[in-house]
């Protein structure tokens, strides 16, 4: 089956580390949150200086951008983020600080949580987010599409491709994707 | 050198055709009766009279319909051109060195002329006759990197180079073997090249990634790469493969000869002045394989290639559930006689 | 290598002199990217150097290369030989230009540190930058006033003996994310900026440094080169490359600042110390290779392969 792990484009997640910086901005969802306490743990003055973006019930994923652009606003570098939680947050606030022009080397991330993934149909380039089996349904063009391990970081998903483009109709029975 | 354009297409009735001065020419990328993935990297100095590693970017027959087919891509799929805000600069670096290179090399099909900032430039096979400012980009009809490439055969990467590697920052990708731009633009060399089995494992990407990086303005460099397409396809990218994935089933062994297609790619790698940028340009090349079997040698050594390259390689290469039908056909052109070594026809 | 005429020689500074390199027919040079060098061959007696030198002209004006080039009393010879043998009209040979410092075009703003002579790649990318609308501040940071080699309006100058000391932890503090920072001058220079922009939190892919690595003299040693069949003796004032070249033996280079890794160097066997002054290879990498360019050895018996 399918691993994140696999290729030089897939994202690569270490435990978060404690860095030197003038500023920090932590962001992470319900799963993600136990990363960033063990984080803060190792380092309390880390967390006296963060700032904290919680994704969850109350502040939906569709809120991150213009909570990000808030946090950013006054930012000078100097600035390290920390990322913790699924697939697909990780990717779509790490493509957001990258737009924002902050260094990829001052992002680090951790997975924590489903084997969900946030997957870019490559044919009508519909995103799908919480992606969780191999193939899935394009929620644009309903193709049914192979989970690719091939990961762009601009786009903040990995690629979909059409399974049964050789042989129409021949789609194999989804798995769920794993860790 | 006179050429005459083939009028021809690269889908729905697919008439394209090579002549036989086209097959002769034919970059035959294997110079052994075998294939390992290996960077075989060569200057890009010229070559053999009449070869395609004459001129600096070849123009054959194909050219006028290749153009053609290009611009049908394009108005289906703006995004197969992009360049990203920091890569402008490159795309005049393209432009300056395809235009100098192609009036030097083919002066009666293009010509330069520049006085100072004001350029004029003409294209005989395409009717275009254009005056623009150098470094301007409002006096072109496009940005300078699509204003060129929709002028020239082959597909365009152009590079940026930062951090000790290189950043795939902009292109003009519309007859590739089946990458998509829109999807890897903004990578780095090791993100892109992601997908390809083994490679990595034997770290040469590294040593190519070292290669490249060192390769300076008067050193430009080239290797072959191949796949298998069925029909002569140029537009075999991931978000058509809707369209053409079917085609790869629709091969019978009468069908075969005619309709599976060697697909080699001439990449060359030059380095940008300007903006220390570098052009990968990939430059397609297709024959049926029942025009190659008119070589004698290259149908011996393509059976004994195919019939032994390793099953990953067959699969990345798209062409694996149909290998064995290729085989069979190919043995029957190869007699078992040794081959000479080299690349060329006997 | 392309042969030149020397055209015009200026002093800058006391220590610093310009030098003008034409085509001798007139021809256009190559144009270059700001921040770009070429190697300046010298025939200094009997050795022959090559140097490296930023390349300080307007990088799209082919007319002619200027470099800077400051007299170091204390090096090998090879700025003695510009500042006393180097003259007008004279032809020398010169490389394609080679940029291992260019700006990243995807910074939302540059900050560009100097000191002293580390001013020269800068001077090469500043009307780049203009050329662009890039957003951009230079820092230039010299002893001494008589220290200025060049009159810059755009640029903030820092003059040490005058009390005008730049507040490194000021500047990096206050700049906006996306800023690239890239620092010249001299090793402790570069070294401090760095630090300090590491301490402060700036991530390693934002921050770029060239240093003037000209090969410092040593002691001289013996090199073995097992697939020529030779032993070699480095000069004090010689680097190891520069004894392979004179001794025929074809070594591959292009930076010849320990940067660029063209050079690296399969060792063979090592009985004693390499003095390792690259910048290039990793630490897992210093007892197998080793950058001719630079580096040298003390110690019985050091085999290359080359
Ligand atoms: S020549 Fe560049 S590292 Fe030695």
């Amino acid at each position: 089956m399918t691993s994140a792990h696999s290729i030089a484009s897939s994202p690569r997640y270490a435990p978060l580390e404690p860095r030197a910086c003038s500023a920090a901005l932590m962001i992470a969802d319900d799963a993600g949150m136990a990363a960033i306490d063990a984080l803060i743990g190792q380092n309390p003055e880390l967390g006296r200086k963060a700032t904290i973006l919680r994704i969850g019930a109350t502040a939906p994923p569709d809120t991150l951008p213009a909570a990000l652009d808030g946090a950013l606003s006054q930012a000078r570098m100097g600035l390290q983020v920390w990322l913790a939680g699924s697939q697909g947050l990780i990717a779509r606030a790490q493509a957001l600080l990258l737009a924002a022009g902050l260094p990829k080397g001052a992002i680090q991330s951790e997975h924590r949580g489903t084997a969900a993934r946030r997957m870019q149909c490559v044919h009508c380039k519909t995103l799908a987010e919480g992606v969780t089996t191999d193939p899935y349904t394009c929620p644009g063009c309903g193709r049914a599409l192979f989970v690719r391990d091939h990961f762009s970081a601009r786009l903040g998903a990995f690629q979909g491709v059409c399974i049964d483009a050789e042989t129409p109709g021949d789609i194999p029975e989804p798995q769920e994707l794993r860790l | 050198m006179t050429i005459t354009f083939n009028k021809e297409s690269f889908r729905g009735d697919y008439s394209y055709h090579n002549s036989a001065t086209a097959i002769r020419r034919f970059p035959f990328p294997f110079d052994r009766d075998e294939y390992m993935y290996s960077v075989n990297m060569e200057p890009h100095k010229g070559g053999r009279p009449g070869s395609v590693f004459e001129a600096r970017f070849d123009v054959d027959e194909h050219y006028v319909a290749e153009m053609e087919d290009r611009a049908i891509t394009l108005s289906r799929d703006p995004m197969r051109c992009q360049s990203l805000p920091h890569m402008t600069l490159a795309g005049w670096d393209v432009l300056e060195l395809i235009m100098t290179s192609k009036a030097q090399d083919y002066p009666d099909l293009f010509e330069l002329h520049r006085d100072g900032n004001r350029w004029r430039w003409v294209n005989r096979p395409l009717g275009i006759d254009d005056t623009f400012t150098f470094l301007d980009e409002t006096t072109l009809p496009y940005g300078p990197m699509e204003y060129i490439t929709r002028q020239t055969q082959g597909d365009f990467a152009v590079l940026d180079q930062r951090e000790g590697n290189l950043w795939m920052d902009a292109g003009m990708v519309t007859s590739q073997a089946d990458w998509s731009l829109d999807f890897d633009i903004g990578m780095n060399f090791f993100e892109w090249h992601a997908p390809v089995p083994r490679a990595a494992e034997m770290g040469i990407f590294q040593r190519a990634l070292k290669f490249l990086l060192n390769i300076q303005q008067d050193t430009p460099a080239r290797r072959l790469n191949w796949t298998m397409t069925v029909n002569p396809r140029l537009d075999t990218s991931p978000e058509t493969y809707p369209e053409w994935g079917p085609e790869k089933r629709s091969l019978t062994p009468e069908n075969l000869g005619q309709k599976q297609y060697l697909r080699v790619e001439l990449q060359s790698f030059w380095r940008l002045p300007r903006s220390n940028g570098l052009l990968f340009p990939i430059r397609c090349y297709l024959i049926s394989l029942q025009d190659l079997v008119t070589v004698p040698k290259w149908g011996r050594r393509f059976h004994r290639v195919i019939r032994d390259l390793p099953e990953d390689l067959a699969t990345y290469k798209g062409f694996i559930v149909n290998r064995p039908m290729i085989v069979d056909y190919l043995s029957r052109f190869d007699d078992g006689a040794p081959t000479s070594p080299g690349i060329w026809p006997d | 290598m392309i042969q030149l005429r020397l055209t015009d020689k200026t002093p800058l500074s006391p220590r610093i002199t310009r030098f003008r390199f034409q085509h001798p027919d007139g021809a256009p040079l190559p144009v270059f990217s700001g921040g770009a060098h070429v190697m300046v061959e010298m025939q200094d007696g009997d050795i022959l150097r090559r140097n490296a030198y930023s390349l300080i002209s307007d990088p799209q004006d082919g007319s002619g290369y200027e470099i800077a080039v400051q007299r170091e009393d204390q090096g090998r010879g090879g700025s003695r030989f510009m500042h006393e043998q180097a003259q007008p009209g004279m032809l020398m040979r010169l490389g394609q230009p080679v940029n291992l410092f260019g700006l990243n075009l995807t910074a939302r703003k540059h900050l560009l540190i100097a000191g002293g002579v580390g001013i020269t790649p800068f001077l090469g990318q500043i009307p780049e930058l203009d050329r662009l609308g890039a957003d951009y501040e230079l820092r230039y940071c010299v002893r001494s006033r008589d220290e200025v080699a060049v009159d810059l309006p755009g640029a903030q100058l820092h003059v040490s003996d005058e009390g005008s000391r730049m507040d490194l932890d000021g500047v990096l503090g206050a700049q906006p994310i996306g800023t690239h920072l890239y620092v010249c001058g001299s090793a402790r220079m570069i070294a401090a900026v760095l630090d300090r922009a590491t301490a402060l939190g700036w991530p390693p892919d934002a921050l770029h440094s060239e240093e003037f690595l000209a090969p410092a003299p040593g002691e001289p040693f013996d090199v073995h080169c097992a697939r020529s069949h030779k032993t070699l003796t480095v000069g004090a004032h010689q680097s190891m490359l520069e004894a392979l070249e004179a001794a025929g033996i074809d070594a591959p280079w292009l930076c010849r600042g320990g940067a660029c890794g063209q050079c690296e160097t399969d060792v063979l066997a090592c009985d004693g110390q390499i003095d390792h002054r690259d910048h290039w290879l990793h630490d897992d990498e210093r007892n197998r290779k080793i950058m001719p360019c630079v580096s040298r050895f003390r110690g019985q018996l050091l085999t290359i392969d080359r």
